[in-house]
């Protein structure tokens, strides 16, 4: 079975976002970019599926402008077999993305298609529930397990509000993953030489017959109203005598 | 202009993540309908008929929707939605699911986790773990819309008087199977409905150590909470956690003990009334967000504290 992992190059997560003076949007210059988390467990699942035997090649997709093909180097250290990258210079929003990765899909065919669960960037978690439907495919959202049965299902365990809720999908289908799936590996300096020569394959949506045009008009991007500076208190007896007195919440 | 919300219900009753949903639709305004899909679900409908503000509810009852599989419901939504110029849903782990699904079958760009209705096409969303905060304009015909809970007022739960309409659903998809359920039981309040919540991370440095927590919260009336480091080092299981991947919460008061206070987590939590960080390094980034801090180690704090609720 062929694996189709979607990887997206996102702020690094340990960076503080600042807002544009402008308010057109965050400062993107000059800040560290790295792959999003969610897709490195997707990511990380996907080769040990192929590690295990059930997957036979992983294709990493990326979507973006030219700097996105890193983010693909990054899967292919990891062990992806090949990469795709879709070029585009338009700010791409979920549904776009989900219409250029189903006619990725349409060519590559693969049994599987995993995703992260939310982008850490725009936070939409939306992009594999949008392509399972695009593609009439079955959809495992949040997982935190997979398990590929030889009868062409598959058993996935979803993190859902209140516990663990499993379900059991046809391939082919689409999986989100959730953090607690696995630890994704770090890449040897030897496999990101290697990655270094497997092929990256570039498409545009054009040719993909794709309109990527976002649906949504950012009006503005204002920072989050800042909190008042607290206290520090000196001990616990003076804690709860402000909590009750002074803050009035116990 | 009509409204359609997306029932978030256990079969026998409403949750209040819908009131707050429902409360998102007045904002936008026009007239309200609760879609209750479900199986043996006349209860939830009942009570989503009684939420006030609410017009009509339409309960889909059908085994195929039992578990709220994705695949069933947001084909029924779709079958729905040429009605509608708005569908909404509370970000829940199932609005989350089931949304998305149908926004793109409708052709339409979700707008996610929206916090504020500036305008019937113009809504306010967190982005980058809620550092940034954006304002979007929908072109789509039908907007489909997941609404942040925390940010709105529950709608209440009485006072309305809609009819219930029964409305035939599509059937199962037959693409999946609900297998089974692990539910954690807690006798304590819903995490992203408490008053009070009382969260430990790494700082806590065992599942054992919680139970001086439970023992706070429990005083308290307070659910229990914790850090993305609590729950990946097997603390507590993960639907405890607060943050950009976890709950979001805004309760009245968040106690934050041993917990460093990273993006991530501050958040889930950074909107709650009043912070109480305990931590016994005093430069932990927590201290920035807290009302209340108290620099000491939580294995003397926790116990004092516990001590102290009591008298």
């Amino acid at each position: 079975m062929k694996v189709l992992v979607a990887v997206k190059r996102v702020i690094d997560a340990n960076v503080k976002v600042r807002v544009k003076a402008d308010g057109t949007g965050v400062e993107t210059q000059n800040v560290k970019m790295s792959m999003n988390p969610f897709c490195e467990i997707a990511t990380e699942e996907a080769v040990r599926l192929k590690e295990a035997g059930k997957a036979t090649e992983i294709v990493a997709v990326s979507l973006g402008n030219a700097q996105c093909a890193e983010t693909i180097r990054t899967a292919l250290a990891m062990g992806a077999d090949r990469g795709i990258h879709v070029q585009t210079d338009v700010e791409l929003q979920p549904l776009a993305v989900a219409k250029l990765l189903k006619a990725v899909v349409d060519k590559e065919q693969p049994g599987l298609v995993i995703l992260g669960k939310q982008a850490i960037d725009d936070d939409a978690n939306q992009t594999g529930q949008m392509l399972s439907a695009l593609l009439g495919w079955p959809q495992a959202t949040y997982a935190s397990k997979l398990v590929i049965n030889d009868n062409g299902t598959a058993n996935v365990t979803r993190e859902v509000d209140g516990g663990l809720e499993t379900v059991e999908v046809k391939t082919p289908f689409v999986m989100t993953t959730d953090l607690r799936l696995n630890e994704p590996r770090y890449a040897s300096l030897p496999n990101i030489m290697k990655a270094k020569k497997k092929p990256i394959d570039a498409l545009t949506p054009e040719q993909l017959g794709v309109d990527p045009a976002p649906r949504l008009k950012t009006l503005k991007v204002t920072e989050p109203p800042k909190r008042q500076a607290g206290i520090k208190v000196g001990s616990v007896a003076e804690l709860v005598d402000k909590l009750k007195n002074e803050a009035k919440v116990i | 202009m009509s409204i359609l919300v997306l029932a978030e219900h256990d079969n026998a009753s409403l949750k209040a993540a819908t009131l707050h949903a429902v409360t998102a639709a007045q904002k936008i305004g026009g007239e309200i309908h609760i879609l209750v899909a479900g199986s043996g679900a006349q209860g939830a409908a009942d009570a989503a008929a009684k939420v006030a503000g609410v017009a009509k509810v339409l309960l889909a009852d059908d085994a195929a929707y039992a578990h709220a599989l994705a695949e069933n419901v947001a084909k029924l939504i779709v079958g729905l939605a040429g009605s509608y110029s708005h569908i909404l849903s509370a970000a829940t782990v199932n609005g989350k699911n089931i949304l998305p699904r149908a926004a793109a079958l409708l052709d339409v760009q979700q707008i996610s986790e929206i916090s504020a209705v500036d305008s019937p096409d113009t809504f306010t969303r967190p982005t980058y773990a809620g550092n940034a905060l954006t304002t979007v304009q929908s072109s789509d015909k039908i907007k489909v819309i997941t609404v942040r809970a925390t940010a709105f007022d529950a709608a209440a739960a009485e006072g309305g008087s809609a009819a219930v309409d029964k409305v035939a659903g599509a059937g199962d998809a037959g693409l999946s199977k609900f297998l089974g359920q692990e539910v954690q039981k807690t006798e304590r309040p819903e995490l992203t409905s408490a008053r009070i919540v009382v969260s430990g991370g790494r700082g806590m440095q065992s599942g054992e150590n919680f139970k001086m927590l439970e023992e706070v919260a429990d005083k308290l009336g307070a659910a229990v909470g914790a850090s993305r480091a609590a729950v990946d080092a097997g603390f507590v299981p993960n639907d405890y956690q607060v943050g950009q991947t976890g709950k979001i919460v805004a309760p009245e008061l968040y106690v934050a003990v041993g917990i460093s206070g990273a993006i991530q987590h501050l958040a889930g939590m950074k909107d709650s009334k009043v912070i109480v960080a305990i931590n016994k390094d005093e430069d932990a980034p927590i201290f920035q967000v807290a009302d209340y801090g108290l620099v000491a180690d939580l294995f003397q704090a926790v116990p004092e504290l516990n001590k102290e609720l009591g008298k």
